[in-house]
């Protein structure tokens, strides 16, 4: 078999060594009835590289790609050109095949590009430390509320979710809450011009030990979170600001700008492909220093070696599970390393200008996407304020709609009904993302299907 | 065969009257191919980019009046400059591609590039989770077929698939059993682990809400069943057991714990980062365990990734898979597979999932590669990954033994790993002084202090996809090093030597933490 080294005669020679008659005196710790004799039944046998790749290419070959069709699908995974050094780089073996960096002395390539991933990401997100990051965004978005809980000492048990912020994310929380006995105060989402900020706000009381809002919002919108940063502090509550498409961040303001607390959200966008969901990049920052030791997850920090020289190491473990085990911030013994190596590069390629430039490429199409669409008979925008996603109304279940097109290769954008199944009041809404890989002829494609749909 | 080495060749042996690492420092600071390198906040620059974009071309905004105003302070590289940043980083990287790599418990396998191929095909590596599941269908039977043989390898009835790692995987096991024991209206507060388990499984315990307590271990490295039946009770909601414990033993009376958990009503989890060492032998759902995760990144090849992504699917008895966590596929009596949400689960007939850990599916490009590497195994090929990775740590295990202390190395074969301690080192040297020693060597060192139940404990794990030859090669540099560390090697003390960099200063690095990197003239 390709990927064992050992012949026969060496393990014959080592067998004897050891001092064992067979490879199963070696299992003699297992209880004779547990032991299978053969291999297990109903499985195939070993196969060739060309027969796993043959097999592996008809199952992709069952999938509709992404760049097969004209594209409109975000609601937190969004499809951007990723830069074809992006790949290479995270392709090296050096780092796909390093481990956790706990031997800092032969592992300074992953922990200085986690020094400046965790850089990149605080200024960003407008926050002064970012961690080496986490399984993805709505896993990062629980983490947060749990980490709310911990600064209000657990005296504080409710936490505000804004009706805009994405369900499944909201599901997560929900989830976690169930098991911690957090009360969650959510309403559902409505489908208005801009976002219920004051009703969100009127929401936060003295028990609430955070607010969850998304930025830019699950329908597009930007909600305005320095009037509802100033609501919670007021309350001594935390402002938990997600955002799930980190190219917006180049043109519009921080969350940490704008006084949120904790800035969690999905960093895919960058230098890490759709990949039907994962694994995506977790990120995870807070605007004050004084709450780093409340964080959960990796942080590598700078120090020097015995000569002096300047050296990366992982630090504050102190909060972490294998030191501080029950009474750890978090269980998390991951980061998402690879994908954040993948954001690295991708950020560095593009740099402040060139994620600029992608941003407003982004914005100006989905401006143009806009308006095109809403001049299809039958189609409203809902959106006053958006960035490269927005809803429009269809005036007709939008689920139907999205999947008689993409019979004709269009994928055109995830309905509300797909992701707010339970409210059937948003059924005819349809969201809409747009980025810089969408063409003028794709928006017309998709307008144009959509007036033969709904004509 | 030629033995490694024939000639009398060793690598970095200095020719006589010269010597290789020593000489004037540079101007640089560099050392040949080994190459110092900035931040790239201190070589980039906010107007360089390595993409070329549109230059922003005015027109409409519907920003709502949120513009940044402000400068972000994220430099840019050309491309070349980027990918030089980058293949510099790399360099000073320890890596399985370049060696050895005994990390204990973290089974580091080689992983094959079959795998990196198989996850960039574009039906996988680029299709949105949202699209419509009739575009999808082959990613879901990718989901389903990894469903099946995880199912069959461990004999167990379900499988949840979308636990992002190791740790989330352990999480939805227990929630799974606190989600079964709530249904029967049996609350319970407390989750026995023994105190040789990794520390995510009491971070995991306490993070559901449990109170946890340690089982205690017998001399022999393995739980102690009787103090266990001794604990059990009505308060006991379940014990996470690791087996292949992290002694590297099996625990042979598995099925007697199980079988007393049961009894006194309480649910078995399993720790399975170390399936390794018995997939395609042992099938834990034989042995009466109610949930285990599967570290893909372990057992079944995916990359490590310098700390991740990991993937963490969890397998359920019969008991607990009703509990199991949205979504999941299922294929129907048609053949076709369905993704299983929120809104569809009655249909699927799984109406007590305990809720959803993740937005999307799952980790599917970590799937993907599983996949490949199963199929390249087949059942055949599974079994013998197990059988070798036992050899070569048995073949570890015995061939160190006499000049390192191995605790349970008399009570029989080890499994996958075989753990030292540190008895019989010279006073003032450490186990962290032989591993660094180690490094200069060309190795990354083995686990260091874990299980916390022996002394400076060293836990190495060869892995199956090592030859002979570099595993004697690396038995020859540990008992070298043995040696010093017995002798009391003074110089062991500064260890390593020849690393990018010498030891470094962890105590200065948290007392004043820099986290982020700050201008100088910013300042």
């Amino acid at each position: 078999m390709r990927y064992l080294p050992l012949t026969d005669i060496d393990r014959s020679d080592m067998l004897e060594k050891v001092g064992a008659p067979d490879i199963d005196a070696l299992f003699s710790d297992v209880p004779e009835e547990a032991r299978l004799s053969g291999p297990i039944e109903g499985l195939p046998m070993h196969a060739s590289e060309m027969a796993v790749e043959k097999h592996m290419r008809r199952l992709s070959k069952k999938n509709l790609a992404a760049s097969d069709a004209a594209f409109f699908l975000g609601a937190g995974a969004y499809k951007h050109h990723i830069p074809a050094s992006v790949d290479h780089i995270i392709q090296r073996g050096e780092f796909l095949t390093a481990y956790t960096p706990y031997q800092p002395e032969i592992a300074q390539g992953t922990l200085q590009m986690l020094f400046e991933f965790q850089t990149q990401v605080a200024r960003l997100y407008g926050c002064a430390v970012a961690n080496a990051s986490m399984y993805d965004g709505s896993t990062a978005c629980w983490e947060a509320v749990a980490m709310a809980g911990r600064v209000a000492r657990g005296k504080k048990r409710k936490v505000v979710l804004s009706g805009a912020l994405h369900p499944h994310y909201a599901e997560v929380v929900r989830t976690m809450a169930k098991f911690t006995e957090d009360e969650i105060a959510d309403a559902p989402p409505s489908l208005a011009a801009k976002p219920d900020d004051d009703g969100l706000i009127a929401r936060i009381d003295e028990n609430t030990s955070c607010v969850v809002v998304q930025y830019p919002d699950i329908l597009g919108r930007l909600p305005d979170l320095a009037k509802i940063a100033e609501a919670a502090h007021e309350k001594g509550a935390l402002l938990i600001a997600v955002n799930t498409e980190p190219v917006a961040l180049g043109v519009v303001k921080s969350p940490g700008e704008l006084g949120a607390d904790i800035v969690v959200g999905e960093g895919q966008s960058i230098g890490v492909g759709l990949q039907f969901g994962g694994p995506y990049l977790g990120l995870f920052a807070v605007r004050d220093p004084k709450h780093v030791r409340m964080m959960p997850g990796r942080l590598c920090g700078e120090t020097v070696d015995a000569e002096g020289k300047r050296g990366f190491v992982l630090t504050l473990s102190t909060r972490e599970q294998h030191i501080r085990r029950e009474k750890a911030t978090s269980n998390i013994c991951t980061n998402s390393g690879l994908c954040a190596l993948a954001f690295s590069v991708h950020m560095t390629l593009l740099g402040e200008k060139g994620l600029r430039q992608m941003a407003m490429e982004n914005h100006r199409l989905a401006c143009l996407a806009a308006d095109r669409l809403a001049r299809v008979p039958g189609v409203t925008l809902l959106n006053d304020s958006f960035f490269n996603e927005f809803t429009i109304r269809l005036g007709t279940d939008a689920r139907k709609i999205v999947r008689a097109l993409a019979d004709k290769g269009v994928l055109a954008g995830v309905s509300l009904g797909r992701l707010f199944p339970d409210n059937p009041e948003l059924a005819d809404g349809l969201l809409v993302a747009v980025t810089e890989t969408t063409s003028e002829d794709d928006i017309e494609t998709l307008a144009s299907a959509l007036e033969g749909e709904l004509a | 065969m030629n033995a490694p080495n024939a000639s009398g060749w060793k690598p970095g042996t200095p020719v006589e009257g010269h010597n290789a690492m020593s000489g004037p420092d540079t101007a640089t600071g560099n050392r040949a191919l080994m190459l110092e390198e900035p931040l790239i906040f201190e070589i980039g620059h906010a107007e360089t980019t390595g993409v070329d974009l549109p230059e922003p071309q005015g027109g409409a905004n519907r920003l709502g009046g949120f513009d940044r105003a402000e400068t972000i302070g994220l430099p840019g590289l050309s491309e070349p400059e980027t990918v030089r940043h980058y293949t510099r980083l790399s360099r000073q990287n320890y890596a399985i591609d370049l060696g050895l790599f005994p990390l204990g418990s973290c089974t580091m396998k080689h992983n094959p590039r079959l795998n990196e191929k198989v996850a960039r095909m574009p039906g996988f590596a680029d299709v949105h989770p949202l699209q419509p599941v009739d575009t999808v269908r082959g990613a879901l039977e990718v989901i389903n077929e990894l469903a099946r043989w995880l199912i069959d390898l461990t004999g167990m009835h379900g499988v949840a698939m979308s636990p992002k790692a190791g740790a989330h995987g352990e999480l939805c096991g227990i929630l799974c059993i606190r989600a079964a024991l709530e249904a029967r209206g049996d609350a319970r507060e407390v989750i026995l682990v023994p105190e040789s388990a990794h520390g995510t499984n009491p971070a995991t315990a306490a993070f559901a809400g449990y109170k946890v307590e340690d089982i205690p271990a017998t001399p022999a490295g393995r739980v102690d069943l009787e103090a266990l039946k001794a604990r059990l009770g009505p308060d006991v909601a379940g014990v996470m057991i690791t087996n292949p414990n992290t002694c590297g033993l099996f625990e042979p009376d598995m099925k007697a714990i199980s079988d007393a958990v049961h009894e006194a009503g309480g649910f078995v989890y399993c720790d399975g980062a170390n399936f390794n060492a018995i997939v395609g032998k042992v099938r834990p759902g034989d042995l009466g365990v109610d949930a285990m995760h599967i570290n893909l990144h372990k057992t079944f090849s995916t990359p490590h990734g310098g700390g991740g992504p990991g993937s963490g699917p969890v397998v359920l008895s019969e008991a607990l898979a009703p509990y199991g966590p949205l979504p999941f596929t299922a294929r129907d009596g048609d053949g076709v597979v369905h993704l299983v949400e929120e809104e569809n689960a009655a249909e699927f007939e799984h109406t007590k999932a305990f809720g959803r850990m993740t937005a999307f599916h799952g980790q599917m490009g970590m799937f993907t590669r599983a996949l490949a590497y199963m199929l390249s195994h087949g059942a055949d090929g599974l079994k013998q990954v197990a059988e070798d990775a036992v050899l070569n740590a048995n073949y570890v295990l015995r061939s160190l033994e006499d000049v390192l202390d191995a605790p349970f190395g008399h009570s029989g074969p080890c499994m996958h790993e075989a753990l030292f301690s540190d008895k019989g080192f010279a006073e003032g040297l450490s186990t962290l002084d032989l591993a660094k020693a180690l490094i200069d060597e060309g190795y990354h060192p083995m686990t260091m202090y874990f299980p916390l139940v022996v002394h400076g404990a060293m836990l190495v794990e060869p892995t199956e996809t090592e030859s002979k030859a570099a595993l004697d090669q690396f038995i020859m540099a540990l008992r070298s090093v043995a040696e010093r560390v017995k002798s009391g090697d003074e110089s062991l003390k500064t260890a390593p030597h020849y690393a990018p960099r010498r030891r470094l200063d962890e105590t200065q690095a948290a007392r004043k933490p820099i986290l982020a990197w700050n201008d100088p003239d910013m300042v």
